[in-house]
């Protein structure tokens, strides 16, 4: 019976502390519902990665971009987050439950809804769907946006390579996924390019499909702390949320890290910001508002739209004014990659 | 009052009061929060359309393995926390198993089921021998356990991997479609199937109820879980027992992810759902290792989940209301048969006084019986024995 009890309250314990785990962004939602775009017949329906609106990175993005769109253009919108390890069905059905609410166009963000994308544009092909960093789904009423965003990496790694003092940095990725490895890519050929004998540590968080390396400062601090005390002076995350532990780490060391996504110099807390040196931009937010500007403006929409340093769907942030003086050298790189004279690798 | 009846009130009672003061509580929360209580109550308890009536049968099947497996442990005292570990690394062995497709069609599924089976066993065997050799408490063992089958699982993931170009997503390779289990059709406009898996779920659950009640092997593990040095007096090996129960969990945990596998997935890759065996422990507990009682406990939870996208798309309320309602239900569940087992055991120990009072009085005129010999105390269903009982029993020797 005392074991029966111990077992009751210790799972008691793992249920509170699973309901933690979501917690954080539940404020949140009830914000998207509504709409104020009376008049407009055209209800969007953003449907989030983990982490929803307000993971201060990847859906934020996509969250800001939507919100861009409803300034400007007067339409309805709710949203939808996914919970952590959720099944298959649940991302179709959140799909299918917005087309059924009349929803349309239906956003998905984050390549997890790839295949629920596949399978219910099939079942509502009156619908438009588009969906972030997926390039798989070829039926009508699929638009993909992708970036390229090993291009905006190998900026930021010239710019580590440029203003490194010990020739050695670093490279911290959330969860070892092709998506995460197109960032170490990038990287790890823009800071060669500076300096070819230039030391580089890379390390991931977690591997697939253990995706917490995405929303674990504490781990994500370690293992910058790890590079720091190694003798790397500037690292580069590409981890979500784990983004804040590297930050952290970096001023508490007197170093300088590199921030992803976002201008994370903007959002990241403001005890850490003097340690981004700058961010790489991955601009989910320009993805969606295209889009949805396409719709509202009735422009054929479909096939897969590519952001890319050409298009400005990445590139790098300068705010801190940290690499001022190096952004004439990071500019001709930019212009080497537009031109096709640099070919980005995109696996490591 | 006629004992059956109360024994029968009393379990009636402890369930309705678990869902009453479920009810309670998350409406509280969700007054606290500032949400529509009444809209989010009108959403949750609506009838769900067929195919989200299709969607909650196949979740439940998945969560009820893993109640299954998880409840295996508790008939033995054994908290089998690791069932997340196991069905992991199971789950992984079949689809790659299945993937390579050694053997054609439906002996390949075969083949994949034995194998998940033998790896959840063995993976789990791990903990049972520690805790039967070395006297390693086996919720420390699972829980370690659980992180190593995580990276082992990533690490032969990344080595097994295949993928689609332009797609994130990596995966084991597709099973070939003679393997699949077949869904079965329900409602005929409804695309959504019925996992085919469904057939080998009920197995699980006959079997489970069968071995435990109606064999040598259930009787000896459920004497072990009651009383270890009982069962070692009455020639039980408790050693072997742990390991056979352990082993038997991870067997039935080895079965959790193959519904999804064989039926919709295909292939397992990062996104397969997780978190699987954490959930199982919930839904044991809310059954009470009761076969039915899990079985009701996963259509429950499933119920639950399948409402945590309308709730935030129509309602606009977040879908942390699911889970914290999940959680509460299990916290009362658990408070009101404690509650609930400690009034009908108050209740016993009156009626037995006042029958021992009577008792004597007959028995003095020495030509009256004890009225009801009914042995069978009010106990809690999952066996364990209250502190009535003893005095029942006790009575029992002195009105003979």
């Amino acid at each position: 019976m005392r074991r029966t009890k111990f077992a009751a309250v210790l799972a008691a314990g793992v249920l509170a502390l699973a309901g933690c785990g979501d917690s954080g962004s539940s404020d949140d939602n009830s914000n998207g519902g509504g709409g104020d775009g009376a008049g407009s017949d055209i209800k969007v329906g953003l449907a989030y990665d983990v982490g929803g609106r307000g993971d201060q990175s990847f859906n934020d993005s996509a969250a800001a971009g939507l919100d861009q769109a409803k300034d400007e253009f007067d339409v309805q919108s709710q949203e939808s987050e996914a919970e952590d390890g959720e099944a298959e069905s649940a991302r179709e059905e959140r799909l299918r439950t917005f087309a059924d609410a009349g929803y349309d166009p239906i956003i998905a963000v984050g390549f997890a809804y790839g295949p629920a994308v596949q399978k219910v544009s099939a079942e509502y092909t009156d619908v438009q769907f588009a969906i972030i960093d997926d390039s798989t789904n070829t039926a009508d009423n699929v638009t993909n946006l992708v970036f390229a965003e090993e291009q905006g990496s190998f900026l930021v790694g010239a710019a580590a390579a440029l203003k490194t003092e010990t020739d050695h940095i670093g490279f911290i990725g959330g969860v070892e996924t092709p998506l995460i490895q197109k960032f170490q890519a990038g990287y790890v050929a823009g800071a060669e390019a500076v300096n070819p004998d230039i030391q580089i540590d890379v390390t991931y968080l977690t591997q697939p499909p253990d995706f917490s390396g995405f929303a674990d400062p504490a781990r994500g601090k370690t293992a910058a702390q790890g590079m720091y005390d190694a003798g790397a002076d500037i690292v580069y995350h590409a981890a979500g949320g784990s983004g804040g532990g590297v930050f952290e780490a970096a001023s508490e060391s007197g170093n300088r890290a590199i921030g992803v996504d976002s201008d994370q110099y903007n959002t990241a807390d403001p005890s850490v910001r003097d340690a981004i040196m700058t961010s790489m931009l991955k601009n989910v937010n320009v993805a969606v508002y295209e889009y949805l500007s396409d719709i509202v403006n009735g422009e054929e929409v479909g096939g897969t739209v590519t952001y890319d340093l050409a298009a400005d769907g990445v590139g790098y942030s300068t705010s801190g004014g940290f690499i001022d003086d190096i952004v004439e050298q990071l500019d001709e790189y930019k212009q080497q990659i537009v031109d096709g004279d640099i070919e980005v690798p995109t696996t490591p | 009052m006629n004992v059956r009846l109360t024994k029968l009130l009393l379990g009636l009672a402890a369930p309705l009061l678990a869902l009453g003061l479920a009810f309670l509580i998350t409406s509280l929360v969700l007054a606290l929060a500032g949400d529509p209580v009444g809209a989010v109550w009108s959403q949750l308890l609506q009838w769900p359309q067929p195919r989200n009536q299709i969607n909650i049968l196949n979740n439940a099947m998945v969560l009820f393995l893993s109640g299954l497996a998880v409840s295996i442990g508790f008939r033995m005292n054994l908290f089998n926390i690791g069932v997340d570990g196991q069905y992991r690394v199971a789950v992984f062995v079949a689809a790659v198993v299945a993937g390579e497709a050694w053997l054609p069609g439906y002996a390949n599924t075969a083949l994949a089921i034995v194998c998940a089976m033998l790896a959840g066993a063995l993976w789990a065997g791990i903990a049972g021998v520690l805790k039967a050799t070395r006297g390693v408490s086996e919720v420390i063992a699972t829980i370690m356990l659980n992180f190593i089958a995580t990276s082992l699982v990533a690490y032969l993931l990344a080595k097994a991997a295949v993928r689609e170009e332009g797609s994130n997503v990596i995966g084991t390779k597709v099973i070939p479609e003679s393997s699949w289990i077949p869904g079965i059709q329900v409602w005929s406009d409804v695309a959504t199937e019925l996992y085919g898996f469904i057939v080998i779920t009920v197995l699980a659950g006959v079997g489970y109820w069968f071995v435990l009640n109606k064999t040598r092997f259930g009787f000896e593990l459920r004497a072990t879980g009651q009383s270890a040095t009982a069962a070692v007096a009455s020639g039980v090996s408790a050693k072997r027992m742990t390991i056979a129960t352990m082993m038997l969990s991870g067997a039935v945990a080895g079965l959790v992810g193959l519904p999804i596998l064989f039926g919709d997935s295909h292939s397992y890759g990062s996104t397969f759902q997780s978190g699987l065996g954490f959930a199982g422990i919930a839904i044991a507990l809310l059954g009470r290792n009761h076969p039915v009682g899990i079985a009701l406990g996963a259509l429950l939870f499933a119920f639950l989940d399948e409402q945590s996208n309308p709730l935030q798309i129509l309602v606009g309320v977040s879908p942390d209301i699911v889970a914290i309602t999940q959680g509460v239900i299990v916290l009362t569940v658990v408070v009101s048969y404690e509650l609930v087992r400690r009034y009908g055991a108050r209740l016993e120990q009156r009626r037995v006084a006042a029958e021992l009072a009577a008792g004597v009085t007959v028995a003095a005129d020495g030509d009256r019986r004890d009225p009801d010999p009914d042995p069978s105390a009010p106990s809690a269903p999952d066996g364990s024995r209250g502190p009535g009982d003893g005095d029942v029993d006790l009575s029992k020797e002195t009105t003979r």
